[in-house]
């Protein structure tokens, strides 16, 4: 039976894990929600947790949010719809999540039908569509080569809606979708149900970190989205908090490089002519938002695992130091790479040592204004990068002692910096990096999606 | 010529992307959004000269509705990679603040 207009989605927060708040999940079912939906990560906090196929938020987050989502959308009878799950929405990051979702449902004695969505990529199959032409950069990077996928220790595509409308019209109860744009999670239910499309997508952009759209910081966590035949109305479920017109419109501007335009699977939203009115004092309505069907393209994002690195950390409060904090950088980082060299021989390779001066310059790495005072205290982060975890740790170990008696002032008592640990050597790992910036044409939006299913409902009857 | 704090009640940066970072500017004034927006002085050179940025690669967006311009520039080492010091790019927006502002 489909449901009339407007279809409301409830999301009941930026993503999943963040804290989603039981009372507003109740205010927002009250209000008839249709829908849950949230994204459960991003490609922001980095290639790691693709490459690991790890959550960046503990087990214990992620199960507290779940379980009061799925108990919610099991009493109102509607379908939980979660995308990009375990963070990276790579297939074992889905598989993290199903575990998580299957512990809950026994705990909550549920027996829901479970579609999992996988967009993880075979290379080979990569490789013969970029032969084919079939696969074209994204600026700032350039055409891909073989090298460059099997530089990759793991390829997702962002899937749109139709595997999410696909596994609706099926039956399913839970989604758990593998990468997904997060408005593709967030606009799919009301796409299968006729509302406006560029009102979906559009609702969907504003949504998709919950209650960030909202006026008030801490007013809450989630927000409800109504999409109707022409635009669609926003206003956060926590009950103290409102949106107005500065807080939604300024939404679509967030981590977004266009302001007015926001490319998708299978089309462009376009907002350039988007109104937005204040319809109480806590909603807006916004309509105008349109949608730009254009030939249907995935997004690849694959991330590798490169060389390693080693940390140590001191921390100077020497008034020797902290007036010329620049040159004892310079000649620190002269040292090091003179104290590798000398002890480890050309076995090192071609490493690299950086100093980081937090208290100073770390975070650009820019040479302060002449005349900048002096900090109270800094703190040095020594990274050694080297083609394997022994080198980055013996290049650590080469440097130790003079990194942490290094003077610059050269009558006096040789100074101890301030170690915080023991040993002071920290192995980090490798450096993950994202390698694609690139699109694959398909004919068919699930062409290169797979769907599998955990049906408790039939494991109950059987 | 005053500078983007002088102009701007907010300015935030932020990855949009593993690719890309994004500065908005949300001017404290129409007027001075009319006056500063569009400035010569936040051009492709600019982000060159702070980020490394390719000129050609930076975009400019007025925003009048919200009296904000956005700026976007292209990374130029990889998010996470052995020289990164601010995965998200939240503090770039930092050094803009003191960037003066010539009319538009």
């Amino acid at each position: 039976m489909n449901p009339k207009l407007p279809i409301k989605i409830l999301v009941p927060t930026g993503s999943l894990g963040a804290g989603a708040i039981e009372e507003e999940v109740r205010h927002g079912i009250a209000q008839g929600a249709h829908a849950i939906a949230t994204d459960a990560g991003s490609t922001d906090s980095g290639a790691a947790y693709l490459s690991l196929g790890i959550s960046k938020n503990n087990r214990g987050s992620v199960k507290a949010d779940l379980t009061v989502l799925m108990r919610a959308g099991a009493q109102a009878g509607i379908p939980l719809i979660i995308g990009t799950c375990g963070q990276a929405g790579g297939d074992r990051n889905v598989d993290w999540t199903r575990d998580v979702v299957l512990e809950v449902a026994a705990e909550l004695g549920i027996r829901p039908r479970i579609a999992l969505l996988y967009s993880e990529q075979d290379k080979a199959l990569l490789k013969a569509r970029n032969a084919a032409g079939n696969i074209t950069p994204l600026a700032p990077l350039g055409a891909l080569d073989d090298a460059t996928i099997d530089a990759c220790d793991h390829i997702v595509a962002a899937m749109g809606p139709e595997p999410y409308i696909a596994a609706l019209q099926a039956g399913a109860d839970i989604i758990l979708g593998g990468r997904t744009t997060d408005t593709a999670v967030l606009a799919c239910f009301a796409l299968m149900h006729g509302a406006h499309a560029g009102a979906a997508w559009h609702a969907a952009k504003v949504a998709e970190c919950g209650a960030q759209c909202s006026a008030l910081r801490f007013g809450g966590s989630g927000v409800l989205v109504s999409i109707d035949a022409e635009g669609f109305d926003v206003a956060p479920l926590g009950i103290k908090n409102y949106c107005d017109v500065h807080s939604v419109s300024a939404h679509m501007l967030y981590e977004n490089s266009d302001p007015f335009l926001l490319t998708e699977p299978g089309g462009v939203l376009n907002v350039t002519r988007a109104e937005y009115t204040q319809l109480d004092e806590r909603t807006v309505r916004v309509t105008g938002s349109v949608w730009e069907p254009r030939p249907y393209t995935l997004k690849l994002e694959g991330s590798s695992s490169g060389r390693f690195q080693t940390l140590m950390l001191i921390g100077i409060q020497d008034p020797d130091v902290l007036c010329r904090v620049d040159e004892f950088h310079d000649k620190l980082l002269a040292t090091m790479y003179e104290r590798a060299r000398k002890t480890i021989g050309p076995a090192a390779g071609d490493f690299h040592i950086s100093l980081r001066m937090y208290g100073w310059n770390a975070v650009s790495g820019d040479t302060p204004p002449a005349g900048t005072p002096a900090p109270r205290e800094i703190g040095v982060l020594f990274v050694a990068t080297a083609d394997s975890q022994a080198m980055a740790t013996q290049i650590a170990k080469a440097c130790n002692a003079y990194f942490f008696h290094y003077p610059i002032v050269m009558d006096k008592e040789l100074p101890s910096y301030g170690f915080a640990f023991t040993p002071a050597d920290i192995e980090r790992g490798p450096v993950f990096e994202f390698r694609l910036n690139h699109v694959v044409h398909v004919d068919d939006p699930l062409e290169l999606i797979r769907t599998a299913w955990v049906d408790l409902k039939e494991k109950e009857a059987a | 010529m005053p500078t983007v704090k002088d102009v701007c009640r907010h300015v935030r940066s932020k990855n949009a992307g593993p690719y890309w970072v994004t500065f908005d500017l949300f001017f404290d004034s129409e007027e001075n959004f009319l006056a500063y927006g569009n400035s010569p002085a936040l051009d492709g050179a600019l982000f060159q000269r702070l980020f490394g940025a390719d000129p050609a690669l930076v975009k400019r967006f007025l925003i009048p509705g919200l009296n904000t311009v956005k700026l976007s520039y292209a990374r130029t080492s990889p998010q996470g990679g052995m020289v990164e010091r601010d995965m998200h790019c939240g503090q770039q927006y930092v050094r803009l603040l003191d960037v003066e502002l010539s009319r538009a």
